[in-house]
């Protein structure tokens, strides 16, 4: 017998609250500790820009300031379970106002304006909600803040079957290395490969909400990834372009099956400023 | 590291190196895309701009509020190559510098060199430690911009490194 239970979207709410409220002031435990790991390898500029950034963080974290100024476009990925039962506000206003609400109350930048007159929605809302109906009873919940600096600089390419595997990994390289300087580096890049020109972009951003430096279990998707960050760190781009061996924090790549004619893929960009929160109910 | 007191004397800027280390204080004004699309409608109509230009020094910034107790909220750089298209004329008008993140187009540093200019890269992420380094915030024009208006900011020890300086020399390798 199936069980359905029952969660007010006001549960969801808080939790969105809460996840913005603490993603907004500290890096990922992954993502720290990749950025001391290339601090201890850099000299020079490279170095003090990467000694800068962790004191900056310990800064936010410690003074409730926001890591960095561009708190983000709010990314939230919602894994609902097909035996819970969504009763009170619409999901979307629920998640909304719980965006808006910890925007406001963390002194965070409110970021989201329209795309022709750039007027200011004033509240950092709508937030890009993506839900996908899982197995279970729980409710799943990821906070991502995207930066535009680095939004800016990922790119989709509809490849053919015949550029294969070494198009793919060209693609990575350089889209990384036309981004340079601009998208705070050393980035941290999501892959995505097949499916569909839209959800190809999503797989890429979905792939970095993966851990920093974890590899994909199929070993010939994770033998891309190294050999692409591989690549990445032979650029010499460095932490915020000024020369060094950390181009990249590292690459996560995510697959789906595609059509006979096409290979698309998408190569979103992070900056180094990897922030992201999860729980669930 | 160097200590630099705006506004910045010629021999001041001739002295300064791309990949130099220097913690600069003084006046600057913030202003990114939105800003700088009024200003050049301000200055198209032979308007006067909302800060004198000559000498002056531009943050390419969009701060966080400023928490209780604070004078500013988190105020890190935002990338300073959307900017390729306003910062040649505004070199020419008189601009001493700007300050943001990531490499400028060969136009933008030839308006640096050709002036005598000087571009400073702040570290991009590291919004809390500027918010602290600025003592005081004032909203100048376009408050309607809200983080994106022009602010005033009188700031003690910005840390930055020269990314662009006068002679065209650049921090950033390709």
């Amino acid at each position: 017998m199936i069980v359905m239970r029952i969660i007010n979207t006001s549960q969801i709410e808080e939790c969105v609250y809460r996840l913005a409220r603490r993603a907004g002031v500290s890096l990922t435990e992954s993502c720290r500790q990749a950025m001391q790991d290339a601090r201890n390898r850099e000299t020079g500029a490279a170095q003090f820009a990467l000694s800068s950034l962790l004191e900056n963080e310990e800064t936010a974290k410690r003074e409730h300031m926001p890591v960095c100024q561009d708190t983000g476009l709010a990314v939230v990925l919602i894994e609902l379970g097909q035996a819970v039962f969504l009763e009170g506000k619409l999901l979307k206003d629920a998640v909304d106002s719980g965006i808006a609400r910890a925007y406001e109350d963390g002194y965070f930048r409110k970021s989201v304006c329209d795309p022709l007159t750039r007027k200011n929605t004033g509240d950092n809302t709508p937030a890009m909600l993506h839900t996908e109906i899982v197995e279970g009873d729980k409710v799943e919940i990821t906070f991502l803040p995207k930066g535009f600096g680095s939004e800016n600089m990922s790119r989709l390419i509809m490849l053919t079957p015949a550029e294969g595997r070494d198009g793919i990994v060209k693609t990575i390289v350089e889209t990384v290395k036309i981004a340079g300087s601009r998208p705070c580096p050393p980035v941290y890049v999501g892959v995505g490969v097949g499916g569909t020109f839209d959800s190809c972009a999503f797989l890429a951003k979905k792939a970095l909400t993966r851990t920093v430096g974890s590899r994909n279990p199929r070993s010939d998707v994770a033998a891309i990834e190294e050999e692409a960050l591989e690549k990445i760190n032979a650029l010499g781009i460095g932490a915020q372009g000024f020369g060094g061996r950390v181009t990249a924090l590292g690459v996560s790549m995510e697959v789906a099956p595609t059509h006979i004619a096409g290979l698309p893929v998408a190569v979103n960009i992070q900056c180094h400023c990897v922030r992201m929160e999860k729980e669930t109910l | 590291m160097k200590r630099l007191q705006l506004p910045l004397k010629k021999e001041e800027i001739e002295g300064l190196k791309a990949g130099d280390a220097v913690l600069l204080s003084g006046t600057i004004y913030t202003a990114r895309d939105c800003a700088h699309k009024r200003m050049f409608e301000l200055l198209d109509e032979g308007k006067p701009l909302p800060f004198p230009l000559k000498g002056a020094m531009i943050y390419y910034a969009g701060p966080c509020p400023a928490p209780e107790g604070k004078v500013c909220g988190s105020c890190g750089p935002t990338t300073s190559a959307r900017m390729n298209t306003f910062a040649p004329r505004l070199l020419d008008l008189g601009l001493a510098g700007m300050i943001g993140k990531g490499e400028m187009s060969e136009e933008t540093v030839q308006a640096i060199e050709r002036n005598k200019a000087v571009y400073f890269a702040a570290i991009g992420g590291a919004g809390a430690t500027y918010g602290n380094a600025v003592k005081s915030f004032e909203c100048v024009a376009f408050p309607d911009l809200l983080s994106e208006a022009v602010y005033r900011l009188e700031v003690e020890d910005f840390p930055l490194v020269v990314a662009t300086d006068c002679l065209g020399g650049s921090v950033y390798k390709r």
